[in-house]
């Protein structure tokens, strides 16, 4: 009984009242997991990726998420947290990265330059305007030149909010 | 060592050279870059740490900024090309730095430097045929 | 059987691995190739471009004070350093003399900077050789202080855009003087700590001692400034050399390695670290007063001409090349990083290294993508 209270995806489980059952589909326990254990990319393109380790660093800590566990290989990967310009000559590997996760997978386009290509948008000759420019789906975007670390960790809360509220699970 | 004095021996060996007013640079002909180079790393011009390109239209000048660290003392050295012959002698063998500048200068600009060991693109994508920080 | 037969018969190939661009040791989007004889590296070739972009093109399409936020994002680590060296090119140009106060505000924050980009450079080459985590989590840990503080002066934890052709963006907040004594006096037995955790570890001793050896007349001929010169043993300091600001009025040492091997760069870095909350802790002291801030419009058209202006970055030597034409944008503007020359070097150093050896070298030349690419 102790053990399911603390469980905190309390509103996915139905508990009986008085009794030792708890009741819950499978679907929910899955999303709760995936949510609550998503491990990033260690994919730092440009100076977001300065703010990105700050967030895995001592002081904001994301691993209180679950998100702390970053992997170098796309294989072993959840969400691909794009920090910084994408450029033309980056462009393949980056799509070839995606490709290369495992579904399901989740990208948070962080900081203006993931967005839209941010300041470098006008006058360049080798800028990729944004994830999706490169057709790669975002699920979250966070705006911020480069964001602060409590807004990316309020972008990774929106990703789970996000994936908790999924119609069908993602296979 | 200042600009004035490395002008003066860089003019004993070529007649052609002349001395910018305003920036004291010096400017040598394109064809006496080997020799200018040998005449400076004789006087103990250590380090080429800058070297770029201005496109001016009508011509491109290529920008040389070298020290001396035994001297404590810097010059700028210029030349001149036309728009439809980029090409220059490479300084590489007195100065490796000049490898990845001069690629870049390539890159950028298209000036091509003969006997350079690796000219390929530096910083943009090998297949690309522009050149994008020309002017025309 | 004899070695001979056995070799004969196990006959190894070279082969070229593919390390980045996107791998957790080479510090952003870097590609090396490297060609393996077993272990060992025959060959490497750098592979830079990744990250591309096009400062250069955009710095001819922007005006002189547009341009001072895209100086923030080439060394992304020290972006108050490079705020500073684009500031002082645009000055030289025009001809500017800027008030004392200014120039002591800009020596604290570009000397709190350097800071800041070292403990971040030490600690996570430290990482790439094994120590997971613990000792980058230390280094962020103070490196936050110093970003706490750039963050209530300018507003901005990473990019900061405060300096201003003429002086900086605003004056210190009320308080300001107080918390960077604060900091300083903070810092300094981290320092300390850091160095006692890693130079009493016998595998970053084994690691780096005699690795990636830098002769002097190499670095010098290669362009390599900063730290990774001093470690080579050559005395070269813009600080000290071309005074720029008030750094004439400060004292503070040069600390020179031997040996120019990867132990000698990360303990030049450890001491320049020290030597700069000297700097910083003399100039808040002497802060005079006045007022720091810029009066004048933001469009400058300065005179027809050229200027070359370099600035000692904790990286090195960055120079900003800039020609005008009397117009209120540059005409060309070059900018020369010191990162770009200090990553040339290494298919030199790693020649004959294992491969393991290869990552420490690449590590303790500290290059930050952003500033080699432009």
């Amino acid at each position: 009984m102790a053990v399911i209270e603390r469980i905190p995806a309390s509103g996915l489980i139905e508990k009986f009242p008085g009794g030792n059952l708890a009741l819950t589909t499978s679907e929910s326990v899955l999303k709760w997991s995936k949510a609550s254990s998503l491990w990033p990319l260690t994919f730092g393109l440009a100076c977001c990726a300065i703010e990105m380790i700050g967030t895995g660093a001592s002081r904001f800590d994301i691993d209180r998420f679950g998100a702390g566990v970053f992997r170098a290989s796309p294989r072993q990967c959840d969400v691909m947290i794009v920090a910084g310009t994408i450029c033309v000559k980056m462009g393949d590997c980056m799509k070839r990265l995606y490709a290369q996760m495992p579904e399901p997978k989740y990208v948070i386009a962080m900081g203006n330059c993931a967005v839209s290509g941010g300041i470098f948008c006008r006058d360049t000759y080798s800028v990729v305007k944004g994830t999706e420019a490169l057709g790669i789906p975002v699920d979250v975007l966070i705006p911020g030149c480069p964001p602060r670390p409590e807004n990316l960790l309020f972008g990774i809360m929106k990703l789970q909010e996000k994936i908790r509220k999924e119609k069908r699970v993602k296979r | 060592m200042s600009n004035g004095e490395a002008f003066g021996l860089i003019k004993l060996k070529i007649p052609d050279t002349s001395l910018e007013e305003k920036t004291r640079a010096i400017v040598v002909p394109r064809e006496g870059i080997l020799e200018a180079a040998r005449c400076l790393t004789g006087q103990g011009f250590d380090s080429l740490h800058n070297l770029t390109a201005v496109d001016n239209k009508d011509n491109v000048t290529l920008v040389y900024h070298f020290y001396s660290m035994k001297k404590r003392a810097g010059i700028v050295l210029k030349t001149q090309l036309l728009p439809d012959d980029l090409t220059v002698e490479s300084v590489e063998r007195f100065w490796r730095s000049a490898d990845w500048l001069e690629r870049e200068v390539y890159d950028l600009f298209g000036v091509k430097f003969l006997n350079h060991p690796n000219l390929k693109r530096i910083l943009n994508p090998e297949e690309w045929t522009i050149h994008p920080l020309r002017k025309t | 059987m004899d070695d001979t037969s056995l070799k004969e018969d196990i006959g190894t190939e070279e082969f070229w691995v593919n390390m980045g661009p996107q791998h957790p040791s080479t510090h952003g989007v870097l590609r090396l190739e490297l060609k393996l004889s077993g272990e060992t590296v025959v060959d490497g070739i750098v592979h830079i471009g990744y990250l591309h972009r096009s400062m250069e093109k955009i710095a001819e399409n922007r005006t002189y004070t547009q341009f001072i936020p895209f100086t923030d994002r080439l060394d992304y680590l020290a972006s108050m350093n490079n705020n500073l060296a684009y500031v002082l090119a645009v000055e030289k140009l025009m001809g500017i003399e800027v008030s004392d106060r200014a120039k002591y505000i800009r020596v604290i924050m570009a000397e709190l900077g350097r800071i800041a980009s070292h403990l971040f450079g030490i600690t996570t080459f430290v990482q790439d050789l094994g120590a997971f985590a613990t000792p980058l989590f230390y280094g962020m840990r103070e490196r936050e202080k110093i970003v706490e503080l750039f963050d209530d002066v300018c507003g901005q934890r990473l990019t900061y855009n405060y300096m201003r052709v003429g002086g900086v963006s605003r004056d210190l907040p009320n308080g300001a003087d107080g918390k960077i004594k604060g900091i300083i006096k903070y810092l300094r037995p981290k320092f300390d700590d850091l160095e006692a955790l890693f130079n009493s570890n016998p595998i970053f001793t084994a690691r780096t001692r005699g690795v990636g050896v830098l002769t002097a007349s190499k670095a010098v001929n290669y362009g390599v400034t900063g730290p990774n010169l001093r470690a080579s043993g050559v005395k070269w300091d813009l600080r000290k050399d071309e005074p720029y600001l008030c750094y004439d009025k400060f004292t503070f040492d040069i600390p020179v390695g031997n040996n120019g091997d990867a132990w000698d760069r990360y303990k030049v870095r450890m001491d320049e670290m020290r030597q700069s909350l000297r700097i910083a802790e003399q100039a808040v002291l002497g802060l005079p007063e006045g007022d720091p801030t810029v009066k004048a419009g933001r469009i400058f058209r300065p005179e027809p001409g050229e200027t070359y202006m370099r600035s000692e970055n904790p990286r090195g030597e960055l120079g900003f090349y800039i020609v005008s034409d009397g117009s209120p944008i540059p005409f060309r503007m070059k900018i020369r990083s010191p990162s770009f020359s200090n990553i040339a070097v290494l298919p030199d150093l790693i020649r004959g290294l294992k491969i393991a050896d290869a990552v420490c070298v690449l590590g303790s030349l500290d290059v930050v993508m952003g500033e080699i690419d432009r």
